[in-house]
C-alpha cells in the first residue's frame, strides 16, 4: 500500500529543502560580502542577523502548526517541503482540500492512493508558481522601472516605496477589524493589535529616552510575543 | 566592484537560482509520478488547478509587483523561493532596515534586506526541520487549547507593532487607505480571506494620496 511517509518521499523533499537552504546561504554570503565592501560594520550586520533570527522564531513555530494540519492527510514529507519553500498554509490547505474534493476523497484520513497523492502534489506545486516565475523573469525590468523613477525624482521614488508599504499595512490592519460586528470576541484581534502597539511604544521609550540600545533589535519580536501571550487571557475573558 | 556590477550580478544569480528552484519544485511531483507510476488525469489536474490557480496566480503576481520595490533584488529572488512573505519575510526585512537605519530602495537597503531574508529563511527551515523530527513531542503542545489563541492572533500581534513604527512616520499617506480598509472590512467581513488581493487596492489609494500631497508640497 502507498505510504505518504515513505523514505523515498522524505529523500525527495529533503533534497529540495537542502537546495533552498544552500540558496539562502549563498545570498547571505554575497550580501554580507557586499555590505562589508560598502563599509557597513560587522557589528551592524550581526545585529541584523540576531534580530532577524529572533523575530523569525514565533512565525516559524506557527508554520509547524500548518505542517501538522496537512500531515494528517498527506503525510509529513509533502507539508514539510511545501511549508519550507514557497508555500504558506493559506494556500496549501485549500489546494489540498479542493483537489481531494474533486477526486472524491475524504481529508479526514490519510491518502492511500498514489494517484491522489500525485495529483495533490502537482496542484500544490503548479498552483502557486506565478510569483516566482514573474520575479525570475521580470524582476530586472521591475527594478529598472523603480530605478528610473528614483533617478527622475529621488524624493518621489522614496515616497513611492513608502506608499506601497502603507497600502499593504492598511489592508492587514483593516482585516484585523473584520469581525468587530460579531461582538466582544470579534474585538480580540483588535485588542491584541493594540497591546502589540503599546509594547512597541514602551520599547521605543526605553530605547530613545532610557538609552537601552540593545532593546531596539528585539522590540518587534518582543511586542509580537507579548501580544500573542496576552491573546490567551484576552480570549478567555471575552469567551 | 561598483554598484552597477553588484546589481547586475544579483540579477544573474537570482535568475540562475530562480530557474533552478522552479525545476526543483516541479521535480517533487514529477519524481512521485515516475517512482509510483501515478500520473494525474488531465481533467483532475485541470479541475484542481482551476480551484486554486486563478486566485493564487493573481495573488502571486500582486505580491511580485508590491514586494519587489521594498525587498530589493536579492531579497526578492530569495523571498519568492522561500515563501511566507507577508507573515514573515517582508516584516523581517523592513524591521532589519529600520534597525540598521537604511532605506528600502537603496543599495544599503538591498544588502540588509537580503541578509535579513536569508537569515529568516535559514532559521525557518531549521525550525520546521526540528519540528518535523520532534513532531510527536511537540504536537500536543502546539495544538493545545491553551496556546490556540496565541497562534490565531499572530498577524494582529505582528502588524500592531509594525504599524506604530511605520504609520507614525507616514501618517499622511496611510490615513486614506487605512480608513478605506476599515470601512471595507467592517462592512464586508468575508473579505478577510482575500486580504492579499486588497493589498494593491490599498497601495493604489496610498500612491494616489501621496502623489497629490507631494504635488501640493505637503510631504
Amino acid at each position: 500500500m502507498f505510504d505518504p511517509n515513505s523514505s523515498f518521499l522524505y529523500a525527495a523533499a529533503g533534497i529540495i529543502v537542502l537546495f533552498v537552504l544552500s540558496q539562502s546561504l549563498f545570498f547571505l554570503y554575497k550580501a554580507w560580502q557586499r555590505a562589508r565592501e560598502m563599509g557597513i560594520s560587522a557589528g551592524v550586520l550581526k545585529r541584523v542577523v540576531t534580530g532577524s533570527a529572533v523575530f523569525t522564531i514565533a512565525p516559524a513555530i506557527a508554520i509547524i502548526l500548518g505542517v501538522i494540519t496537512l500531515a494528517k492527510f498527506v503525510g509529513l514529507p509533502l507539508p514539510w517541503l511545501r511549508m519550507s519553500v514557497l508555500g504558506a498554509l493559506t494556500y496549501e490547505l485549500p489546494a489540498a482540500t479542493s483537489t481531494a474534493a474533486i477526486l472524491g476523497v475524504s481529508i479526514s484520513q490519510g491518502v492511500t492512493d498514489p494517484k491522489v497523492y500525485a495529483t495533490i502534489a502537482w496542484v500544490m506545486t503548479l498552483g502557486i508558481l506565478s510569483g516566482l516565475i514573474i520575479i525570475t523573469l521580470f524582476l530586472k525590468r521591475i527594478q529598472g522601472g523603480i530605478a528610473t523613477l528614483k533617478k527622475r525624482d529621488t524624493k518621489w521614488g522614496e515616497i513611492f516605496i513608502n506608499a506601497i508599504f502603507m497600502g499593504m499595512i492598511s489592508a492587514f490592519l483593516g482585516m484585523i477589524f473584520a469581525d468587530v460586528t460579531r461582538g466582544i470576541q470579534g474585538w480580540v484581534p483588535v485588542f491584541v493589535m493594540l497591546i502589540s502597539t503599546i509594547v512597541m511604544l514602551v520599547c521605543g521609550f526605553f530605547v530613545k529616552v532610557m538609552k537601552v540600545k540593545w532593546l531596539e533589535d528585539y522590540a518587534l519580536p518582543l511586542s509580537m510575543l507579548g501580544a500573542m501571550a496576552l491573546a490567551i487571557p484576552i480570549t478567555r475573558l471575552s469567551g | 566592484m561598483n554598484t552597477l556590477n553588484y546589481s547586475e550580478r544579483v540579477h544573474g544569480w537570482g535568475r540562475f537560482w530562480g530557474v533552478s528552484a522552479i525545476c526543483m519544485f516541479i521535480l517533487y511531483p514529477l519524481s512521485v509520478s515516475i517512482y509510483y507510476g501515478a500520473w494525474p488525469g488531465f481533467s483532475d489536474l485541470f479541475k484542481g488547478l482551476l480551484g486554486v490557480a486563478p486566485i493564487f496566480w493573481t495573488v502571486g503576481a500582486i505580491e511580485a509587483f508590491t514586494f519587489a520595490p521594498m525587498l530589493g533584488s536579492g531579497g526578492s529572488y530569495l523571498g519568492f523561493v522561500t515563501g511566507n512573505l507577508t507573515n514573515l519575510k517582508v516584516p523581517c526585512a523592513l524591521n532589519a532596515m529600520e534597525v540598521a537605519r537604511v532605506k528600502p530602495g537603496t543599495e544599503e537597503g538591498e544588502v540588509i534586506s537580503t541578509i535579513a531574508i536569508a537569515v529568516s529563511s535559514i532559521v525557518t527551515t531549521l525550525i520546521i526541520f526540528f519540528g518535523v523530527i520532534l513532531l510527536s513531542q511537540l504536537q500536543p503542545l502546539l495544538e493545545s487549547e491553551l496556546l490556540a489563541p496565541a497562534f490565531a492572533n499572530i498577524l494582529p500581534a505582528l502588524f500592531g507593532a509594525l504599524a506604530v513604527v511605520f504609520i507614525s512616520r507616514n501618517w499622511k499617506i496611510a490615513l486614506a487607505p487605512l480608513l478605506f480598509m476599515l470601512v471595507l472590512f467592517i462592512s464586508m467581513p468575508a473579505l478577510a480571506s482575500s486580504v492579499s488581493v486588497l493589498v494593491p487596492v490599498g497601495a493604489l489609494i496610498a500612491l494616489g494620496v501621496a502623489r497629490l500631497l507631494y504635488k501640493k508640497g505637503l510631504l
